[in-house]
């Protein structure tokens, strides 16, 4: 804390990430050096090129077992020969596999994968640092990446060898060996995310009989992050997975399928994180090109979802919108433009300007604007309210500038309906301020007999509880209702843009006494 | 519930149905402003109220099951509402017509919608006869727990248990089958939802079914293939433990909490960790001696650092978590072990944790240094503790520091004055300057505990000054701290020191060039004007308030015209009650009360009342309302409606 100068702190406040660079950075280890043994010192054997190819085999087998010795990578002086031993061995069966024709006899699987499993699969550590922002700090790497590594490259090419064979392969690499390789996908270290990629997407290309086992594991591990822990490191990369599988989905659309699209794929816009796996969102995109009548689901989905107080997100998901509206059938757009541009009519007058402006990049779109020119009808009436409201009253001079344009083109594609709007304007507004009247009228009348049941029910000895607590809430609700007004104003005095128009009306009757 | 019946209806009864016609009040709901329609929804009892108990269950409610299709923000605030409308529905007899709309929002995707629904058809389920509970809740049950979507079978897992205690056997076996099925279930989130509601339906359950059901289930969580689930497993493992017999527990429970202990997942080896105490405390103690050795030992290899003899230092992190769990668990044990025991066996484990290079480990032994000051004396520990403590207070996790401040008054009881002034008055002060609001709040909050522990003067002599030193500090953000603690302080330190030494730093600091600052004086002076005498607040107060309410400063204007009407509303009322009522027993009680909230309302009920009676004595003498009887059922509930009567009747008044 002391360490940081006066400077840097002018505001009063440290920036994050000065005080993060201040921590000691150290990277991790994994849990199962606990489970084993002190390793025993491991003595090199000689090169497989240099042996005799009869006895190949047999010291293929032997480098492979030698492999299995896990060694603690946290303590960098700890054995460090045989963990040159290792790592060169490791290195040689990298090669072995890779250049060299028929070494994947039969006998060999069940060794090969013997030594993977031991070596890749392990419990995740937890995380280093439990506040992990995926956005802003450095990932904890795995300790022993050396090693693993190697072993990752090597199931890689063992994988691709052209006498690989899946019929024989299929009884090691199974169910159980894919759930373990994708919960291997939650690992803080990006160099091991890529390798599962790959490797995943090797397995999945290669195993018929796993492709429905693996979709429904990712689909499992997507909803256990949206709806329970909203932590898993590997989203986007089994997104850029799907995102490559989408591509291959037969039509019509199986309903395993769409049931992803809607239950989990949009879903997955709620998390917090979603700026680290949008770029892979075009999964998205991939299913409406697919199939068309997803449209409409689709965007009402993300309406759903629209984030509220993130603005960051917000212009995420206008970026998501205008792709699918890049491909949108004008059939599709009509139904579902009313509810669109009324989000979109909300973006337009955010008070953060980068959602206002990248609202308004739409109309710099050809397509989009040939869709809203057809449907010039629906689309102004909906957008004008917010447009003629912003172009007096934004606080950003470049939202106001193009919303000016936007008005502009607007206008040129139906001027009536334009001049209609404008002269309709003032009207309208007062319309709604006399409907917001009447709901506070309505709401007070029940706020009364609410108040005069509860009085009777006091009268009465036997009295309701549940309704008697309710009136007492509301009460509460009441007389923080002067309080709540207040802070609005204040609101508006911190955020002049927002809700310049005092609301005279509403201001008046509630402080008309209800005592009658 | 005929009274119930009277209320609801009277609306209706009066011929007035026309005000609520439910087309207006479905409008309500159906509003197209998110917040217009969730501020609609959580007043869904005053609509039901409206309605009456009738139209609330043959309108309201099927278009509200027909129509939960919203943002789930809504929908959580509806699933709440639904839990407490038994008695606007027409009672007990009715609470069935609440599953439909709550079946639906168990099935939502959204955890928390899905959560309070379960909640909310765990409560009413209470309410159902038995003989409703199997035609209606059961059935709902049973389709939830086939329902195809992992969400409705989640949702079941929790339902279980509240019905079976009431329903027949045959039903009763049905329901276990469900379980079962569902202990079982093809998606990873399902079993966690059984396994996690394991231990609860257990405890419903026969004995004999708990011996042949429950630990057979159990084991198959045990070792799931996930560690999510096994670890939830383990978990609940404490409550079946306290249902079996002492001698079945050995073969029935204790092989799987073994392998559980041994299991390769760091995540199933901290949850054994996190129970142990409990799941121990719950078996008998010459059980618990066995377990402790065979157990305790294997944890040893996650501990190893624990021993001061090992010199081993291979821990890797994962370990550090178990480490900090188990760091808990064995400051538990010595309340089990006795004294002797604890000093023989645990202190040297206590110490060396104290030094731990992990900040979790060393904080959860302090978090937990009230157990073992029952047992042996913190003052054992006081050597050891110290340096602990002043490296925790300057941990680079705040939420770490924030816990150690947490513990500061405890510990300075415990440790007292002398020894506190000497080693740890000073940290108490840096907290004061830390860059994390946080810290700087609880550290606020400290003070004042530690004010109230060691008295007024004691504040004077070491805290005082140094807090009133702050306010000369280049940081605004100190400032605003030196304000932040003398609202804090000022009640505990009383009127002499308040008023003498606090208040005039606040006033110079109206002058304070940033505005945040500025206005917080304002807000210190409202918070404050209690303690100071009436002097100080008309001569001093005021018009530094006034001035500011001139201020440049929008937030600072507002703020100070917030304290001067506190200020002058309070008191002109307690002129008025002490003139109106000066023989009024309770009035007076009411009115000297410490609560300064509860105060204040008492002397605008009383105006009001008295307002009122005054008005009231105009036009009919007989009807005088009487004080005690007007509010006394609910002395804060009516205060808004009395006082915005009594302003009104003012306002007639001064007309007339």
């Amino acid at each position: 804390m002391s360490a940081i100068s006066a400077s840097e702190k002018v505001d009063g406040f440290t920036r994050k990430s000065m005080r993060k660079a201040q921590k000691q950075r150290k990277s991790q280890g994994s849990s199962q050096y606990r489970t084993q043994s002190a390793p025993v010192e491991l003595s090199p054997l000689p090169q497989l090129k240099d042996a005799p190819s009869t006895e190949q085999q047999e010291l293929f087998t032997q480098k492979l077992q030698q492999c299995c010795m896990l060694f603690d990578f946290l303590d960098s002086v700890m054995d460090l020969k045989s963990k040159e031993i290792k790592r060169a061995t490791l290195n040689e069966l990298v090669d072995y596999v890779s250049t060299n024709r028929g070494v994947l006899v039969e006998s060999t699987y069940p060794e090969i994968t013997n030594m993977i499993c031991t070596n890749i699969f392990r419990t995740l550590p937890p995380s280093d640092n439990p506040d992990f922002d995926p956005e802003e700090d450095e990932p904890t790497l795995e300790a022993s990446w050396p090693h693993i590594q190697l072993v990752y490259e090597f199931l890689l090419r063992f994988l691709e060898n052209p006498d690989f064979q899946p019929s024989i392969a299929k009884r090691h690499i199974d169910q159980k060996f894919v759930l373990q390789l994708l919960e291997l996908f939650d690992s803080e270290d990006p160099r091991e995310r890529d390798f599962l990629k790959t490797i995943l997407h090797r397995i999945y290309g290669k195993f018929l009989g796993l492709r429905a086992f693996i979709r429904k594991q990712i689909n499992n591990i997507f909803l256990r992050f949206i709806y329970e822990t909203e932590h898993f490191n590997g989203v986007a990369e089994l997104l850029e997975i799907l995102g490559s599988i989408i591509n291959g989905f037969a039509l019509p659309l199986k309903a395993e399928h769409k049931q992803f699209l809607m239950k989990v794929l949009i879903p997955l816009h709620t998390a917090k994180g979603l700026a680290l796996f949008h770029a892979q969102a075009y999964c998205v995109v991939q299913f409406l090109e697919k199939d068309p009548t997803l449209t409409e689901p689709v965007i009402r989905g993300l309406l759903k979802f629209w984030p509220k107080t993130c603005s960051q997100k917000e212009v995420m998901f206008l970026g998501e919108i205008e792709e699918i509206l890049d491909v949108i059938e004008p059939t599709q757009f009509k139904k579902i433009q009313e509810p669109l541009f009324k989000q979109i009519s909300k973006c337009v007058a955010n008070p953060h300007f980068q959602v206002a402006e990248r609202a308004l990049y739409f109309w710099n779109n050809e397509y989009i604007l040939s869709l809203i020119e057809e449907n010039i009808d629906k689309v102004l009436p909906i957008m004008f309210g917010s447009l003629y409201r912003i172009s007096k009253e934004h606080w950003n001079p470049t939202i106001v500038a193009l919303v000016y344009n936007v008005l502009k083109t607007l206008m040129e594609m139906n001027c009536t309906l334009f001049d209609e709007l404008t002269s309709s304007y003032k009207a309208e507004r007062q319309r709604e301020k006399k409907k917001e009247q009447e709901r506070d009228e309505l709401w007070k009348k029940l706020d009364e007999l609410r108040l005069s049941s509860a009085a009777l029910v006091q009268n009465n000895s036997h009295g309701l509880p549940s309704v008697q607590n309710n009136n007492n809430n509301n009460n509460n609700n009441n007389s923080s209702n002067n309080n709540d007004n207040q802070d609005t104003r204040a609101e508006a005095a911190a955020v002049p843009t927002d809700n310049k128009v005092p609301d005279a009306g509403v201001a008046a009757s509630e402080s008309t006494p209800c005592a009658k | 519930c005929c009274c119930c019946n009277e209320v609801g209806c009277k609306p209706g009864a009066d011929g007035d149905d026309s005000l609520y016609p439910i087309a207006v009040l479905i409008d309500e709901l159906r509003n197209e402003d998110v917040q217009l329609r969730l501020n609609s929804i959580k007043k869904l009892s005053t609509i039901a109220l409206a309605l009456g108990v009738e139209r609330t269950r043959t309108e309201l409610l099927p278009f509200l099951t027909d129509t939960i299709y919203d943002e789930d923000e809504v929908l959580l605030a509806l699933a709440e509402q639904l839990g407490n409308f038994t008695m606007l529905v027409g009672g007990p007899e009715y609470v069935h017509c609440l599953l439909p709309p709550l079946e639906s929002l168990a099935t939502v995707e959204e955890t928390v919608v899905r959560d309070k629904a379960v909640e909310s058809l765990r409560k009413i389920s209470q309410e159902h006869s038995p003989v409703d509970l199997e035609v209606h809740f059961e059935p709902l049950v049973k389709r939830l727990a086939s329902g195809d979507w992992f969400t409705s079978r989640t949702s079941a897992c929790g339902l279980f248990s509240v019905c079976y205690p009431r329903v027949s056997s045959t039903v009763k076996a049905e329901i276990r089958q469900h379980f079962r099925t569902l202990c079982s279930d093809d998606t990873p989130m399902v079993r966690r939802a059984a396994a996690s509601k394991l231990g609860e339906f257990a405890k419903v359950l026969e004995l004999d079914y708990v011996k042949s059901d429950i630990i057979s289930l159990f084991t198959a969580l045990a070792s799931d293939e996930q560690d999510s689930v096994r670890l939830l497993a383990v978990e609940a493992c404490v409550s079946i433990a306290t249902l079996l017999p002492q001698e079945d527990l050995e073969s029935l429970v204790m092989p799987t909490l073994r392998q559980a202990a041994e299991d390769k997942s760091w995540r199933v080896r901290y949850m054994v960790a996190d129970k142990f105490s409990e799941t121990f405390v719950s078996l008998q103690i010459s059980l618990c001696f066995n377990c402790i050795h065979s157990v305790l030992t294997i944890w040893l290899s996650d501990l190893c650092l624990l021993c001061p003899v090992s010199e081993q230092e291979l821990v890797s992190d994962t370990n550090q978590h178990v480490k900090s769990a188990l760091a808990s668990v064995i400051m538990g044990l010595s309340t089990i072990l006795g004294k002797d025991n604890t000093i023989e066996h645990l202190l040297p484990l206590f110490l060396a944790q104290l030094k731990d290079e992990c900040p979790e480990v060393r904080l959860n032994i302090i978090s937990n240094l009230d157990c073992v000051n029952e047992v042996i004396g913190i003052r054992q520990l006081s050597q050891s503790l110290l340096p602990a403590i002043v490296e925790l207070a300057e941990d680079a996790k705040w939420r770490v520091r924030l816990a150690i401040i947490e513990y500061m008054p405890l510990l300075a009881g415990q440790l007292g004055v002398e020894f506190f002034d000497e080693k740890l008055n000073t940290l108490c002060m840096a907290w004061l300057i830390d860059h994390v609001y946080a810290i700087r709040e609880a550290a606020t909050c400290n003070l004042m505990k530690l004010v109230e522990k060691f008295g007024a003067e004691w504040a004077q002599n070491t805290i005082v000054p140094k807090v009133l030193g702050m306010a000369n500090d280049p940081n605004y953000l100190h400032r605003m701290t030196t304000l932040f603690c003398i609202n804090a302080l000022s009640e505990a330190c009383g009127q002499d020191i308040t008023t003498k030494q606090m208040l005039p730093v606040v006033l110079k600091m109206s002058n304070d060039q940033v505005a945040n600052v500025r206005f917080n004086v304002a807000k210190s002076l409202q918070k404050i004007g209690p303690v100071l005498d009436s002097n100080a607040l008309q001569t001093e107060v005021k018009p530094v308030l006034e001035k500011l309410a001139t201020d440049t400063d929008m937030d600072v204007k507002y703020f100070a015209q917030e304290a001067i009407s506190d200020a002058n509303v309070e008191q002109r009322l307690v002129q008025q009650a002490a003139f109106i009522f000066p023989a009024d027993q309770t009035c007076c009680s009411l009115a000297g009360s410490q609560d300064r909230s509860e105060q204040r309302n008492t002397v605008v009920s009383i105006t009001a009342c008295n307002l009122m009676n005054s008005r009231i004595a105009c036009t009919n003498p007989s009807q005088t309302v009487s004080f005690p009887n007007f509010f006394q059922p609910d002395l804060h509930a009516p205060v808004h409606s009395l006082f915005s009567a009594a302003t009104q009747i003012e306002f007639d008044q001064t007309n007339e």
